[in-house]
């Protein structure tokens, strides 16, 4: 692909990958927004501009299937946030919905309730926060739909890779031993042994365990034949050297990551940490990069349909944080007293911008998922006659 | 190309030597096949050519081997990626990344190649083994035939000099192993690559070889020779071979091409005895007494909304020996999963002694239909062989002894404290088939039984098969093995898409079938010949 296809943007474009790493860019700005606003119109645009993204530029791969998943997971995490307001709420707030009979507890175990009055304003509050988590969740969870976790992890610096493969091979592994258990269990019904219940998960850990460990072996002898870990001569110093850039580029990252989410810090704190952490990671992993003689077999361009999906992405945190302090009313779910929230203009124009990622991302490429049986010439006419 | 000088190899631990004293030179373009029973060092051989042996498996290894010029002993297996692809005997095991382009180029990105030479490759690739309409789809969307051929293609792309493949068509149905051995063929004769390729299946691979390696283990030297002259003396043949014995061909046919065209004067000889035998055969093998073993009405099966079977109708009797056949993925495994209630049927009724098996739990279900898997080592669950026969005791609440004196039966000899890793494939089928027959079950299924297994192996199961039938049992046996079916089966039902395509006497369904017929009937067709005993006989009692 030349420069000039790679350019072109969406549907515009030839089918092609978009850079993982664009996508989620693009998904944690969104999911920063979100972890910034309880008002629950933003919220819910933010999860419908993630959804129609991945409605429209989500392969068709088996790991594409599980931005529904994220949904349901959300779904999960909003109704247990209620539950628990529910039986151990303070009854904080003026409507009360209904009174649960409580249960009297010992005096160590004061400032904790379990019943009592139940008020609307309490769980409203339950709903916005377990919201803004689901909302988080649906964001990751459109990223993961988007991106192939295996191309995004074969795009990681190449002082990464090795963790890279790691983390593949992890995965592949989840499924393979959901396969193991459905095999062991198999077995054990074979063998007239009870397959469902404690004693048959007790008697299947082993032989599951067992299979697992084999298979890393045969993967890794694999791997090794194929020459995973040649490496190139680098002097000693040059290796300490960027050990210590990455130690330091990782905890400047965090504690940075933190500051920006947590709101309490001072930005001016949060923001200079990042940018050193970030400066001493990358200055770390080129160092470690030489070593490697790794070569990549067609990476993913960045070009301008990358610089404007991330674009897209970072748009929304940015405003929302920055409205966040200049007028941090309208973020907020009202709660008490209950009331309409309102609809910052500003805010809601940078989501709606956000999803113009799936508007400016070139398709991607055809997956045929239909089963090809081989060459089915196979004449049973013949047979049947 | 391939040079062993006085190798020997000892595992860690091991009393005797794996390998001793190898000598062998495998010169440049060649095919060559790798034969011996199972546990005579076969694979211990292959993993020394690219050095896996001893630098990933541990062990001590004196000697030397050198391919290309390069010591193993200075290069481990990665440094030796360039110029060794080496294809595990399950190639889903050796896959890296996730979708079939990514993994031709798996290799090349290992050893820093440039991002141009890469694109040419794998497109090279692609054409080379017939996969450029595969190149987007994910690996476990492949068939076994495709999955085979992304392996070969995978360790293709970085140039090697040599390629070893360790049984790449057991898993295969007759069909797909063609596809990958065309494939090497092409490889071999426009490539110049040398191919060292270990195969049980000497049927479907000995025409193709330069020459044939036998090992024999134990510390024998190695036997090397052309094809034609190691299969004259050797113990195993396929059948063409040796019903070219019988028939006094010379040269030795390799291939069922060659055993036609020698084969003129047999026809002639064998055309009056046809109908005869063919009824006496029938008429030994059906000794039936009518109890209906198993039913299976109108049985649709889905994995999830796929339907794996689509109404399938079928009866079998005591004293059946009935072989499900069709292509991977074609629903035979479903079936059998289906008679003993794996799988809950979708519609129709599934009957096992008068009950529906998915109903059934525990004793109940070992006592009326038992399933040995493809993977037999799945059903055994013990460190050892005596532990295995005691647990089975208690599995099935037999008498204390009841599974080692099946076992005893089948596969005398073995030890009560080994392994069942340690067995050989014919051993542990034996064991696990054991555990299975112990709680006398008049049903017995098998899936794939013959993957693996040498032919000595083989023929001992055969036996088994037919004394089981004799016995009153009813078996059904899921396989791919052509050979087998001709030899053990009263009936053969041959399955595609889930539903019944043909279902009658192996006679009359595998005859004519270019998929399904033996060796022995290829040549001698139309002429109704399955195996090279029922010739013999034939012959026997004409003269």
């Amino acid at each position: 692909m030349t420069r000039r296809t790679a350019h072109a943007l969406g549907d515009r474009a030839l089918p092609r990958w978009t850079h993982p790493g664009a996508w989620w860019v693009w998904a944690l700005g969104l999911a920063t927004a979100a972890s910034r606003t309880t008002n629950p119109i933003l919220l819910a645009l933010l999860v419908a501009v993630a959804g129609w993204v991945v409605a429209r530029r989500r392969p068709d791969a088996p790991w594409s299937r599980s931005f529904v998943v994220f949904l349901r997971l959300g779904l999960v995490i909003i109704a247990i946030r209620v539950l628990f307001t529910v039986f151990f709420g303070s009854g904080v707030g003026e409507h009360v919905l209904i009174t649960l009979p409580s249960v009297p507890l010992p005096d160590w175990a004061a400032g904790v309730a379990i019943g009592g009055p139940v008020t609307a304003e309490e769980l409203l509050l339950a709903v916005y926060q377990g919201m803004v988590l689901a909302t988080m969740l649906a964001c990751i969870g459109a990223a993961n739909s988007l991106a192939s976790p295996a191309r995004l992890l074969a795009s990681v610096p190449s002082a990464l890779y090795e963790v890279g493969v790691a983390v593949v091979v992890a995965m592949t592994f989840a499924p393979q031993l959901v396969g193991d258990v459905a095999r062991v269990r198999t077995a054990r019904r074979l063998r007239g042994r009870p397959d469902r219940g404690v004693r048959a998960f007790v008697g299947s850990v082993m032989p599951v365990l067992e299979g697992a460990l084999e298979r890393a072996v045969d993967l890794a002898a694999a791997m090794d034949s194929r020459g995973y870990g040649r490496t190139g001569p680098v002097s000693r110093r040059v290796r300490l050297t960027s050990s210590v850039l990455l130690l330091l580029g990782v905890v400047g990252v965090c504690l940075g990551v933190y500051g920006l989410l947590d709101g309490g810090t001072p930005g001016l704190v949060a923001l200079p940490l990042l940018v050193i952490g970030v400066l001493a990671g990358v200055t770390g992993m080129v160092l470690a990069g030489r070593r490697s003689i790794r070569t990549r077999y067609r990476p993913d361009p960045w070009a301008l349909p990358e610089w404007l999906v991330s674009v897209a992405g970072l748009l929304p945190a940015t405003v929302i944080i920055a409205v966040a302090v200049t007028s941090p009313d309208s973020l907020v779910g009202p709660v008490a007293p209950i009331a309409w929230p309102a609809l910052p203009l500003l805010p809601t124009l940078a989501i709606v911008v956000g999803a113009a990622a799936g508007v400016v991302a070139p398709r991607p490429p055809g997956l045929a998922v239909v089963r090809d049986l081989g060459p089915a010439a196979v004449t049973l006419e013949g047979v049947a006659a | 190309m391939i040079r062993f000088e006085d190798v020997s190899v000892v595992y860690d631990g091991a009393s005797s030597p794996v390998l001793s004293h190898v000598d062998l030179h495998v010169p440049e373009g060649e095919l060559v096949l790798v034969v011996g029973r199972t546990g005579t060092g076969k694979s211990t051989l292959l993993k020394c050519v690219n050095g896996l042996v001893p630098h990933f498996t541990g062990g001590t290894l004196s000697g030397r081997v050198t391919v290309a010029g390069r010591d193993t002993r200075l290069h481990p297996p990665r440094e030796l990626a360039d110029v060794v692809g080496i294809v595990p005997q399950d190639p889903l095991s050796g896959f890296v990344t996730d979708m079939v382009e990514d993994e031709l180029a798996y290799g090349m990105e290992s050893i820093g190649l440039a991002p141009d030479v890469m694109r040419r490759r794998v497109e090279e690739t692609l054409d080379l083994l017939g996969l450029a309409d595969l190149r987007h789809r994910p690996l476990l969307s492949l068939s076994g035939g495709q999955r085979q051929r992304v392996a070969i293609g995978a360790v293709l792309t970085t140039h090697p000099q040599v390629l070893v493949l360790d049984e790449p068509t057991s898993a295969l149905d007759p069909g797909a192993a063609e596809e990958v051995l065309a494939a090497l063929q092409r490889l071999v004769h426009d490539l110049g690559v040398t191919v060292l390729l270990a195969e049980h299946r000497l049927e479907r691979v000995v025409q193709y070889a330069d020459r044939v390696v036998v090992v024999h283990g134990g510390g024998v030297a190695l036997e090397v020779g052309l094809p034609h002259d190691i299969m004259v003396t050797a113990p195993v043949a396929p059948p063409v071979v040796e019903l070219g014995r019988l028939a006094g061909w010379d040269p030795l046919p390799l291939t069922v091409r060659d055993a036609r065209r020698a084969a003129g004067p047999l026809r002639e000889r064998l055309a009056p005895l046809a109908d005869d035998a063919v009824r006496r055969s029938r008429a030994t093998l059906h000794v039936l007494d009518g109890e209906v073993a198993l039913t299976v009405d109108d049985l649709v099966v889905r994995h999830g909304a796929v339907p794996a079977l689509r109404g399938v109708t079928l009866a079998a009797d005591r004293g059946e020996i009935v072989a499900v056949m069709g292509r991977n993925g074609a629903g035979k495994s479903t079936l059998l999963s289906t008679l003993v209630g794996l799988h809950v049927p979708a519609s129709g009724a599934v009957s096992v002694g008068g009950e529906m098996p998915s109903r059934l739990r525990g004793r109940e279900l070992i006592r009326r239909v038992g399933l040995v898997p493809q993977e037999p080592t799945d059903l055994l669950v013990a460190d050892s062989v005596g532990a295995e026969c005691t647990a089975s005791d208690r599995d099935c609440a037999a008498v204390a002894g009841t599974t080692r004196a099946v076992l005893d039966r089948l596969a005398p000899g073995v030890d009560d404290s080994t392994h069942p890793r340690d067995l050989s494939e014919g051993q542990r089928l034996a064991l696990a088939l054991s555990v299975v027959l112990a709680a006398e079950p008049p049903v017995l299924l098998l899936d794939e039984p013959t993957r693996g297994l040498d032919y000595a192996a083989k023929r001992r199961l055969v036996a088994t098969l037919r004394d089981l039938a004799a016995d009153g049992h009813c078996v059904v046996l899921a396989t791919h093995d052509v050979e087998l079916a001709a030899e053990v089966a009263t009936r053969v039902v041959v399955l595609a898409d889930g539903e019944i395509v043909a279902d009658g006497p192996a006679t009359d369904v595998v005859v004519g079938s270019p998929m399904f017929a033996p060796q022995v009937s290829k040549v001698l067709s139309p002429q109704p010949w399955l195996t090279v005993s029922e010739v013999t006989a034939a012959l026997v009692v004409a003269s």
